[in-house]
């Protein structure tokens, strides 16, 4: 196992790739901090950059984007009590408080100390329960697949926020989308409508950047969101020791939490950071502290936050399942790279595989070095208005999605993606599970093909086999769960 | 009404492109539940999606229309989450006014994309960008053209220097110059 990473690091640590890391950090950080733009935005509009690149440099490029753009989302949490997603909306509680007092520095300090520990001990769980998770799914059949994919997909449909039947209506319009293109089976072109630029499938980087970057803006523009920047004084940079030791226990416990609801597919990193926060409010001596400046309240969430992205990584590498939206950006781009996430990826290319894992923690790392020196830049960052930056973000995605293969067709699908998403974003449907379904929908159509030639078209397999068994009664489970509470109160 | 509408225009979506599925599957060979055809997948998740939109038509209806005797039962229908999603919509009113506004940015930012990808391939980046930025900067609150124009001198020449200098992209900055 420590041989495995030793190879990553070996992987990792050539001058070339540590700048690439260093680079990636760098720009999700600035980009993921300015206002309006979620951590999602910011990858959606940076991967293409990393596509001239070759397959080791450019991910482990975009494992630096992911990061810096999920700490800049932390960033604006803390600032001007805008989460950019909603696994930080919990630090924003603590966070800004401890902002408004002047002591943002330590706030920032401390949430990318918790988030550090959280990832070392992440990565560590990656390198032990990969290789034997990865080793036991490699004896799964299409049925067990098939299964497997349909748990990971009602799951985040159901388990994420928003309303569950749409949810699943946009895994299945998702796993759709999948579909067009030319038939891996059969090579008959489907739903291409003589679009030569179709024959292929609809591009990832199309679907990405249309539903989470061009949609997104549109809202943003639409409901006239403000970000003020926050203006008080910071006096203090640096976390005294008394705020160390109190974050010492709250990082150790969120880790914890956050490392064991991470690897549950759809809950992520969200489900984690509140939890740690209830958890941290529970065991408190004075709980009236938080909400009003605690540190606890900041280094329990985003270890929480980090460890189970980091623990979203174990189903993401080893089962090809990811777990959350950004997840599946992720696995969309390794795709991209002729890398697809699973238990053969992981025997057949370890150097790619392990040399992610080092990345992520390398990631980890810069991102300590990087950012806390440069609080004072991300702040003045914050204070740039949104008509600035909108129309700079189209111009990052109409190149980056031209770029792909110099198409404009692309161009043209991207803008009516867009234009759908914000339509199915206005009425409630959020485009998560859409892209989940899209990533792995051919997948789950060829191994439910495959399952049900070899069981000569007998559907109890999926009963009879245990593995199988046990991921779909963990799909009844997530039904029941959704019925659940109308049930009880009906009686 | 808000919530009617949303529940309405979600189911008639998904329901539209179930349909769109299942008449363009005819194409398709079918095959058996055992030896599945190229049409197989396509057409179940074609009647899936409609299967959520009419649920969802349904259940918006169900949900809207007014009746004591329902009242007490209401839950019946209700057992999925509500929309308690940090949903972007605000409660706003679906009037006209209301409405101009929630088209134009997506409008103006989709037909910026538009214009870049007709200009791109034709003239090069520089004459794509600039179109580009003005269309969509018409999708904002407010519109400064003297702003416009430094954004997108600025921001041209920051494409120009990452993607063509430093990325190496092969574009054409205008009819006939390439840098790369």
């Amino acid at each position: 196992m420590f041989e495995s990473l030793a190879l990553g690091f070996a992987v990792a640590l050539s001058v070339e790739n540590l700048l690439y890391c260093l680079a990636g950090v760098a720009l999700g950080t600035l980009i993921g901090v300015l206002p309006g733009i979620t951590p999602l935005v910011a990858i959606g509009m940076l991967f293409p950059l990393t596509f001239t690149l070759p397959p080791i440099p450019s991910l482990i490029m975009l494992a630096g984007i992911y990061y810096g753009a999920q700490y800049g989302g932390s960033t604006t949490a803390i600032l001007v009590n805008l989460p950019g997603e909603t696994a930080s909306a919990v630090t924003c509680i603590d966070g800004y408080q401890m902002a408004r007092q002047g002591r943002a520095g330590p706030a920032l300090a401390i949430a990318a100390l918790a988030s550090f520990f959280a990832g070392c001990v992440g990565t560590l769980l990656i390198a032990f329960v990969g290789p034997p998770l990865g080793e036991w799914a490699l004896k799964f059949g299409p049925w067990e697949y098939c299964a497997l994919m349909l748990m990971g997909l009602v799951a985040s449909a159901v388990l994420a926020h928003g309303d569950a039947v749409k949810g699943l209506a946009m895994v299945a319009l998702g796993l759709l989308f999948g579909v067009v293109g030319t038939d891996v089976n059969s090579g008959v072109v489907r739903y291409a409508f003589d679009v030569p630029e179709l024959f292929d499938g609809i591009g990832f980087t199309v679907i990405a950047v249309g539903l989470f970057a061009v949609a997104e803006i549109a809202s943003n523009l639409e409901s006239g969101e403000r970000r003020e920047a926050f203006a008080a004084a910071i006096s203090e940079l640096l976390p005294s020791r008394h705020d160390l030791r109190d974050a010492s226990w709250p990082t150790v416990r969120g880790t914890a939490v956050g490392a064991v609801l991470g690897v549950l597919p759809g809950t992520g990193p969200a489900l984690s950071s509140f939890a740690a926060y209830m958890l941290e409010k529970k065991v408190a001596t004075d709980p009236d502290r938080f909400g009003a400046g605690a540190v606890e309240g900041v280094a329990a969430p985003e270890a929480a936050n980090n460890a189970a992205a980091q623990t979203g990584f174990i189903p993401t590498l080893t089962l090809g399942i990811p777990g959350s939206a950004v997840m599946t950006l992720m696995v969309g781009a390794m795709m991209m790279h002729g890398f697809a996430p699973g238990p053969q990826a992981m025997a057949e290319k370890p150097e790619l595989f392990w040399g992610i894992v080092a990345s992520m923690w390398l990631g980890n790392l810069m991102l300590l070095v990087l950012n806390l020196p440069l609080i004072g830049l991300w702040v003045s960052l914050l204070k740039v208005p949104y008509r600035w930056l909108f129309p700079s973000i189209v111009m990052f995605c109409c190149i980056g999605v031209y770029s792909v293969s110099n198409n404009p067709v692309d161009v043209y699908l991207c803008a009516a993606l867009g234009a759908l998403g914000f339509l199915l974003a206005r009425v409630g449907c959020e485009p998560a599970p859409l892209l989940l379904g899209y990533v792995l929908g051919p997948l789950f159509e060829e191994h439910l093909r495959r399952a049900m030639l070899l069981g000569r078209g007998d559907p109890m397999l999926f009963l009879t086999r245990p593995i199988s068994l046990a991921f779909m009664l963990g799909t009844g489970l997530v039904l029941v769960a959704m019925v659940w509470p109308a049930l009880r109160r009906k009686q | 009404m808000e919530r009617l509408l949303r529940d309405l225009v979600a189911g008639l979506v998904f329901a539209a492109f179930g349909a769109a599925a299942i008449h363009f599957v005819r194409e398709y060979p079918l095959g058996t539940a055992m030896r599945m055809g190229s049409g197989y997948f396509p057409a179940a998740l074609g009647w899936i999606l409609i299967g959520f939109g009419a649920f969802l038509c349904v259940r918006g209806l169900w949900r809207w229309v007014p009746s004591p005797r329902k009242a007490k039962q209401v839950g019946g229908l209700d057992f999925v989450r509500d929309d308690r999603a940090p949903a972007p919509a605000p409660a706003a009113a679906w009037n006209w006014r209301e409405l101009t506004w929630s088209v134009r940015p997506v409008a103006c930012i989709a037909a910026s994309m538009l214009v870049f990808g007709f200009v791109m391939p034709r003239l090069g980046l520089i004459p794509a960008l600039v179109p580009m930025f003005f269309v969509a900067a018409l999708g904002g609150r407010e519109f400064r053209w003297r702003e416009v124009l430094i954004l997108t001198i600025v921001m041209t020449a920051f494409a120009v220097g990452v993607f063509v200098m430093l990325l190496k992209l092969p574009f054409q900055l205008f009819p006939g110059f390439y840098l790369v």
